[in-house]
């Protein structure tokens, strides 16, 4: 979730208005989360890229129908996550998990198999852009529809009834897929992170 | 509770959202269990690594791309 402006309210006041440089300075904002979204759900950056264009202008477009119930940048989301999810309806060639097919777990599956101590500080072994890279691929090697759930959850704090509602998925589906992901990420982070 | 109910239980844990009750006996077989204790400990970590984690920077190409988009729908001056 990106830093707010403090002057976010007034600055879509502005932008509503038709004032354009208003409109930009929030786009210059949230234009790198807005992409990682679009990249997470997508995994390509040519979509990617497709969506970041698109969200912003239909956001201009329609920003009389932001009525402010949530943050500016909750609403740019959402329809970021809508972009992205039609944008990958399109790809039939795309093999992976669809976002909305039941997915199975094995009861052996959930157990956790690293079991080694990380550092107490882990964020502090790598310079902030390595971590940042770091992240950042082990997320994007996540089957899609884990990483999905895992993105709006715990990167842009959406709630769990926000993301099923989004994702047109059951709340106990979006639990067990954000569990899933999360022990995938932590086994996968091991490796950077482990002591000793 | 034993070693598989902790998985389950995990986010609920995690994010503040379990019974009290049922805290109650994760927390006690955490206090048994070195493996779940680790697992509990490492999964917190990853949550906090991403939660914290601010994106990369958007590629100059894109974020040259997206401008010109704006400025042709929007009138507005690159940026």
């Amino acid at each position: 979730m990106p830093v707010h402006l403090e002057n976010e309210a007034a600055l879509v006041t502005e932008a509503k208005t038709g004032n354009a440089e208003a409109f930009a300075t929030l786009v210059h904002q949230y234009d790198r989360n807005i992409y990682r979204v679009a990249l997470n759900i997508t995994g390509n950056r040519e979509d990617a890229e497709d969506v970041l264009q698109e969200s912003f202008l239909k956001a201009y477009t329609n920003l009389k129908r932001f009525k402010g119930d949530s943050r500016f940048y909750t609403w740019l989301v959402r329809i970021a996550v809508n972009e992205s999810l039609m944008r990958l309806r399109k790809r039939r060639s795309d093999r992976s998990v669809p976002l909305d097919q039941p997915i199975e777990m094995a009861d052996q599956e959930e157990l956790p198999r690293e079991h080694q101590s990380w550092d107490p500080n882990p964020e502090q072994r790598y310079a902030q852009r390595e971590l940042q890279e770091i992240l950042a691929r082990e997320l994007a090697r996540l089957e899609p529809a884990f990483r999905t759930v895992v993105t709006l959850r715990d990167l842009e704090n959406l709630s769990t009834e926000e993301t099923a509602e989004l994702l047109d998925l059951s709340v106990p589906a979006v639990k067990s897929r954000l569990l899933r992901g999360r022990l995938k990420l932590r086994e996968r982070l091991n490796r950077y992170f482990k002591q000793g | 509770m034993n070693c598989q109910e902790v998985i389950r239980e995990l986010n609920e844990y995690l994010d503040g959202e379990l019974d009290p009750t049922l805290r109650k006996g994760l927390e006690k077989h955490l206090s048994q269990c070195a493996d779940c204790d680790i697992v509990v400990d490492t999964t917190r970590k990853t949550i906090d690594l991403y939660c914290n984690c601010a994106p990369l920077p958007l590629p100059d190409d894109v974020r040259e791309r997206l401008n010109r988009a704006l400025a042709a729908k929007l009138g507005l001056q690159n940026r």
